[in-house]
């Protein structure tokens, strides 16, 4: 789970729709296209999605195959991409995901060249939003047979993810590396680096001159079940911070729209979208909230299209729907993070698929509704100047004016 | 056998592994020349059929890394991670080796007749790594599984953190890393020292050799441990 306090967050930002100084669309008749480019700069093959929102890496052995393969077909069903995640790829999500990204972690479990050549992007993780600096622990109760073989370790073993990469140290090295996967690819796969946001604006810079195509910043709301809480709420910075020193990297370099930009990290509605890409993301990413999308902490469980109490077995494990954090124990009564032959067949793939496409056209159609409000016929037009700030924190943070002002905090007035 | 030669000096990297990744056969029986490294990263990588390639020369960072099948000589030293997450095939550094030397590498045989330099065989997850030399500290850093054979001498912090794989060293250890420990050698670890050696090309006596492998107290959370640093003691 992401940060649990209060945190300067898109909530903290409004929009300032159409009125007299600019001309709104009409709602329900006029076009709004969503169309996402991302990879332009070296690729051969550039990323073409239908919406600006993309599913976050998330692991195959912290979640089921069953909900790597939803994730793959909701993905696909509106037109967007799927993530891997520190666990490689399974053959049900590559199957089921038209555009699929392998994340080359750390750990480099399941890491394979076959693999990166059947990716359409490639994303390496230097850090996450929720830890940045950390390392991951997948409990040996979450380790099956499967997922043992996947990551050339014992079954039951607790597995550590390391939390640097094995064979590179700092940006120069990077560019290397980065080289390496484009020549084992023959640069025809965009390049993306995620960074955990923490000194955002050099690292942005960093993650560009080594040749990123694509910057993913996860700011401190990310979720992750694989660390402790002193470090999910103590280290990082909010991901509305980040996103503005991001943007401020790429344009202080002249990359803007050359390198595209991805926030994660507490994204969960159409507005918070909407806002991301307003103060200069060109795509969001999500997973927590695609989790939760999927059944996380709901009463029930759906099998063969009946509806089953989940309760009991929450109960079980010392909790109850709508407090349940106990991903951990692999002992999921929803079946999303689970590896145990029964429960992981309470998320059937279909009903897995169906809910996160829900969920995605919904932020999509939400975003498209602000869009049309603020007078865009693309959502990419969404400006800086289409915000203001409702709290002074939100002000300095992302360097929009407060609300009902032209007082930007930090910044002096021309 | 149907021999291509590269000039590096003349032919752009680019060009020489699209040639490698597209107009090998996959049955083998080609070899392939490189001349004039010059210390240029990133060659042969990702090589995927049954070739033999004989680099003549200095390589930079990551050569013949991601190798699968192919037969790769390098007759000069390397720069990081050669043969990085090679799944299978060979390939042998006639020098030394610089850092991350086969991280990651999941199968195949590494041989590097010189020294290696730090965390060689980091995260290696099934290869075999035959070192000629020396090999620096936190060599097989958090290794989870195959074999790596020391013929000369290890650094600080051997194997820490180890799971699976095991580590031969004939000369001396100056330290060994949290939850590695000595072993005594069986006759299956004289045996696969011997193999190891006899595919590398060595003649050293295997029961010079030491065993290294994890004490397995960090294979499980341990909560009564960690008071400080004491639990990777
Ligand atoms: S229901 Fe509980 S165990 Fe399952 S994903 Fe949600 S928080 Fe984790």
């Amino acid at each position: 789970m992401g940060a649990k306090r209060r945190l300067p967050h898109f909530d903290d930002l409004v929009f300032l729709g159409a009125s007299m100084t600019r001309y709104p669309l009409e709602g329900y008749r006029e076009k709004c296209t969503t169309k996402t480019i991302l990879g332009t700069r070296y690729a051969k093959k550039p990323l073409e999605l239908e919406i600006p929102i993309t599913i976050a890496g998330m692991s195959f052995g912290s979640l089921s195959a069953n909900v790597k393969e939803a994730l793959g077909r909701a993905a696909t069903a509106v037109g967007t991409s799927t993530t891997t995640g520190d666990g490689g790829m399974t053959p049900e999500e590559r199957l089921s995901s038209k555009t699929l990204i392998y994340q080359c972690l750390p750990s480099r479990y399941g890491f394979n060249p076959d693999d990166v050549r059947k990716a359409d992007a490639i994303e390496i993780v230097v850090g996450q939003g929720a830890k940045p600096g950390g390392g991951g622990m997948l409990l040996g109760q979450k380790i099956n047979p499967r997922v043992a073989e996947m990551r050339t370790l014992p079954e039951g073993v607790d597995q550590r993810s390391a939390c640097r990469h094995p064979d590179w140290t700092g940006p120069d090295d990077l560019t290397i590396k980065i080289q390496q996967l484009r020549e084992l690819t023959d640069w025809e796969k965009p390049i993306f680096v995620k960074v955990g946001a923490v000194r955002t604006f050099h690292d942005v810079k960093l993650a560009v001159h080594a040749g990123a195509d694509v910057v993913v910043v996860d700011g401190m709301q990310g979720g992750t079940a694989a660390t402790q809480t002193v470090f999910i709420e103590h280290v990082g910075i909010p991901t509305l911070a980040a996103v503005r020193q991001a943007v401020d990297a790429l344009e202080d370099m002249n990359m803007k729209g050359e390198v595209q930009l991805i926030v994660s990290g507490g994204i969960r509605t159409g507005a918070d979208v909407a806002k991301a890409i307003a103060m200069g993301a060109d795509a969001v990413s999500i997973g927590q909230a695609i989790l939760m999308a999927l059944g996380c902490n709901s009463e029930t469980y759906v099998q063969k299209g009946t509806h089953h109490s989940a309760i009991e077995d929450y109960a079980a494990i010392g909790t109850a729907p709508g407090y349940c954090h106990h991903c951990h124990t692999g002992k999921c009564p929803v079946g999303v993070t689970t590896q145990d032959e029964i429960l992981e067949k309470r998320l059937e793939p279909e009903v897995g698929a169906r809910r996160v496409k829900n969920y995605l056209q919904t932020l999509n159609m939400e975003l498209t509704t602000i869009a049309r409000a603020c007078g865009k016929q693309n959502v990419h037009h969404l400006e800086r100047e289409d915000l203001v700030a409702l709290t002074i924190e939100a002000a300095a943070m992302a360097r929009l004016p407060l609300a009902g002002t032209d007082w930007i905090p930090g910044v002096q007035p021309m | 056998m149907e021999c291509v030669t590269f000039d590096l000096a003349q032919t752009p990297l680019r060009a020489v592994n699209h040639y490698l990744h597209h107009n090998l056969t996959q049955t083998g029986g080609q070899a392939i020349e490189i001349l004039n490294p010059d210390g240029a990263h990133n060659i042969a990588v990702g090589l995927n059929a049954s070739v033999e390639v004989k680099i003549l020369g200095h390589a930079g960072y990551y050569a013949a890394s991601m190798n699968q099948l192919a037969n790769v000589t390098i007759a000069g030293n390397v720069g990081t991670g050669v043969a990085e997450n090679m799944m299978s095939g060979r390939v042998h550094v006639k020098g030394f080796a610089s850092v991350s030397a086969g991280a990651s590498a999941h199968g195949g045989l590494l041989i590097i007749d010189g020294d290696a330099s730090l965390r060689c065989g980091i995260s290696l997850k099934g290869a075999d790594i035959v070192v000629g030399g020396s090999v620096g500290s936190f060599a097989a850093f958090m290794a989870q599984a195959g074999r790596i054979v020391v013929c000369g001498n290890a650094g600080e912090a051997l194997g820490d953190s180890l799971y699976e794989a095991v580590i031969y060293v004939r000369g001396e250890i100056k330290s060994l890393g949290a939850d590695a420990r000595i072993e005594p050698m069986s006759e299956a670890d004289y045996a696969t020292v011997a193999e190891l050696l006899a595919k590398a090309g060595f003649s050293h006596n295997p029961q010079d050799f030491q065993r290294v492998a994890s004490a397995k107290q960090l294979y499980h959370w341990n909560a009564d441990a960690v008071t400080s640093d004491s639990a990777f003691q």
